[in-house]
């Protein structure tokens, strides 16, 4: 197992603490009642979860503004909540709604908002980067001050795609944040039986990029990190590389036996949950009391149960319309 | 070279060449991008001396990465550019097919119709030229498998020179295969060429007896074949696809309408291939317009071998073309 990183340089008059556990709170909230829904087919398919790794994508947003751009992966919800995406929307395409963000047509692995410059919820493991890579052509082409954060899993690194999209993003030096979140398991292939190494920096840097190591159980250090790559980045000191050291709580996906990981394992990294470390320390620094944990618990509760209120109440596209949307333009 | 008439003589390679300059200058919002457009002017010389004219931000040598340039091509055009991605040959283009089908071709779709992807990816296909295995194949047929690309294959000079425009205009990722052996090739070309239409087949020469149907590199030995016939007393049309995918099915079924007789010829494989499909349109919309099976002239099943004579013997020829033409019109076939 990874070794744990020193906790978050900076204070928490760095951040807003609160709205830090609340985004958090509101991801894991949110992925709870969908565990529940899952077990009453109202959601089927594949759906995999961020329950545990909440403080990556919580960081990160802080440290992004609303015209950069996110390509994210299949284990997005958390990505998609903490961008901005309407839980409403997200709810609804879990249901296969029309009034889901992709219309019913994406899932829960293929999240889009193209207002939030939310580019997916991409379900092969690697196939996001090169995007990235080419958003971020975009901008520096057109001399854009943007940044395109590109989120995926440590098993990645084992796909071609990966090291095309490093050196492409390095050797043209494009404003490109790489985050990597290693939960330590390709699904169920631990890093060290798929990597000859694993210390993922080390091959980030060999494309001449800026990479580090964080503790991705740890909100503030995350939002540290994020912020001080992003400001390289946008400075257009090229892309930068940061591998969040976190765990998944859950299975894989909703049809994992769970046989590649022990149980102990897995409770030791429950005591590094980030939401707990977070509300641990805002309340004995007082930031936040008791009835305000209860008040932003319910908070987070009304927005779920709206959710989900809406996704029930969403419409199904009308078969007849199956086909649009293959092509934006149709021959007349 | 022009003449009074406003007709030149000129190839396959410069008439691509033409229509990315022309590209190039229309917009700046397009630029060319893969291995060795660059410097070494193309692979195969279409972008030569475009580096020099436009520079290297704009004509941009990648790395050998496919799967990396070809994606950070469909990346850029979801972020309002309109990329022409070169991929060397169709062959190397299987490196970057993840990104061309499940990223270029779903992408509008699986978005719930938010982002779309006007990205223009050209590859040379086709054997011919000695390449063997590994550099001479026909994979048009396979692209026109996926819903959400157009797949576009010239066969004349005018659409070597006039398709990129067009394509680029397109919202929707296009796929243009240019045929290699073609890229000496020359003929007269109007002085003003400029886009052509990409949505429908074109009758390249009318007849009455049979129709050939094909496309791209096979559009020229259909249209020798067809002269062969001529001298023979039968009366073959030459109807040229031009778009893969969607097909012209309106096309199809009215060229057999009016010959009652369809021999298609395809460069990629028989077995599954685009003729299969083109066979089927006609048996499912104009069976009763047939008087005779519909045939088929494809490349032997086998991967294209170097040495010339079982290449040659492994890809249409005009004689095989004219041996199937004459049985299926005589009925001695």
């Amino acid at each position: 197992m990874t070794s744990t990183l020193p906790t978050g340089r900076s204070g928490l008059d760095q951040w807003d603490g609160v709205l830090l556990l609340r985004e958090m709170l509101r991801i894991r909230r949110f992925e709870e009642r969908c565990v529940e829904l899952y077990s009453a087919s109202k959601i089927r398919g594949f759906m995999h979860l961020y329950i545990g790794e909440e403080a990556v994508a919580t960081g990160v947003m802080q440290a992004l503004r609303p015209q950069d751009a996110v390509v994210s992966t299949y284990r997005e919800h958390g990505h998609a909540l903490a961008r901005g995406l309407d839980p409403k929307a997200i709810m609804a395409e879990m249901y296969g709604r029309v009034e889901g963000c992709s219309r019913g047509r994406g899932g829960s692995m293929h999240l889009f908002d193209a207002d939030a410059r939310f580019y997916g919820g991409n379900a092969i493991v690697a196939g996001g980067l090169p995007l990235a890579v080419g958003l971020a052509l975009a901008d520096s082409l057109r001399g854009r001050d943007v940044v395109t954060a590109c989120f995926f899993g440590e098993g990645a690194v084992a796909e071609g795609e990966f090291h095309e999209a490093m050196n492409l993003a390095a050797l043209w030096s494009l404003p490109v944040l790489f985050c990597c979140e290693n939960n330590l398991y390709a699904m169920g292939t631990a890093l060290g039986r798929s990597e000859s190494q694993t210390d993922l920096t080390i091959k980030a840097s060999s494309y001449e990029m800026s990479a580090w190591a964080v503790d991705g159980m740890d909100v503030l250090a995350c939002a540290d990190a994020a912020r001080e790559a992003v400001e390289l980045v946008r400075g257009g000191g090229g892309p930068c590389f940061l591998e969040f050291r976190t765990y998944r709580f859950r299975a894989h996906s909703m049809y994992d036996p769970e046989l590649y990981r022990s149980k102990e394992e897995v409770a030791e990294w429950k005591t590094r949950d980030p939401l707990d470390a977070l509300a641990r320390r805002l309340r004995e620094d007082g930031l936040l009391s008791d009835a305000g944990r209860d008040a932003m618990e319910r908070e987070v509760e009304a927005e779920v149960d709206e959710a989900v209120a809406f996704a029930e109440a969403g419409t199904l596209e009308p078969v007849e319309d199956l086909t649009r949307f293959v092509y934006r333009r149709d021959v007349p | 070279m022009t003449t009074a008439t406003g007709v030149r003589e000129t190839t396959f390679r410069d008439a691509y060449r033409e229509g990315i300059r022309d590209a190039l200058i229309r917009d700046d919002a397009t630029f060319l991008m893969g291995e060795d457009v660059g410097r070494y002017g193309g692979c195969f010389g279409v972008s030569k001396g475009l580096l020099e004219e436009f520079g290297p931000e704009r004509v941009r040598d990648t790395p050998l990465s496919e799967s990396g340039f070809v994606g950070a091509g469909i990346g850029a055009a979801m972020n309002g550019m309109r990329p022409i991605v070169e991929v060397m040959t169709v062959n190397f283009s299987l490196l970057a097919l993840d990104q061309i089908m499940n990223n270029a071709a779903s992408m509008l779709h699986m978005s719930g119709g938010q982002i779309n992807v006007p990205v223009v990816i050209r590859m040379t296909t086709g054997a011919g030229r000695q390449l063997a295995a590994q550099h001479s194949h026909s994979l048009e047929g396979w692209y026109a498998h996926i819903p959400g690309i157009r797949v576009l294959a010239p066969g004349t000079l005018e659409d070597a020179r006039g398709m990129l425009w067009t394509a680029l205009q397109d919202p929707d990722p296009v796929l243009i295969f240019e045929n290699g052996a073609m890229y000496p090739v020359s003929g007269p070309l109007p002085a003003n060429a400029g886009p052509v239409e990409i949505d429908h087949a074109a009758v390249r020469r009318h007849g009455e007896d049979l129709s050939l149907i094909t496309y791209g590199g096979s559009v020229p030995r259909a249209m020798l074949a067809a002269e062969t016939l001529e001298e023979e007393g039968i009366s073959a049309e030459v109807l040229d696809l031009r778009t893969l995918r969607p097909l012209d099915g309106a096309a199809i079924l009215g060229t057999v309408a009016r010959t009652h007789r369809a021999l298609v010829v395809d460069e990629g494989w028989r077995s599954g291939s685009l003729a299969a499909e083109v066979s089927a349109r006609i048996m499912e919309g104009a069976f009763y317009e047939l008087e005779a099976p519909v045939a088929r002239v494809c490349a032997a099943e086998v991967p294209i071998p170097f040495a010339q004579h079982l290449e040659q013997a492994a890809i249409p020829q005009p004689e095989t073309i004219v041996a199937v033409a004459r049985g299926l019109v005589r009925g001695d076939g």
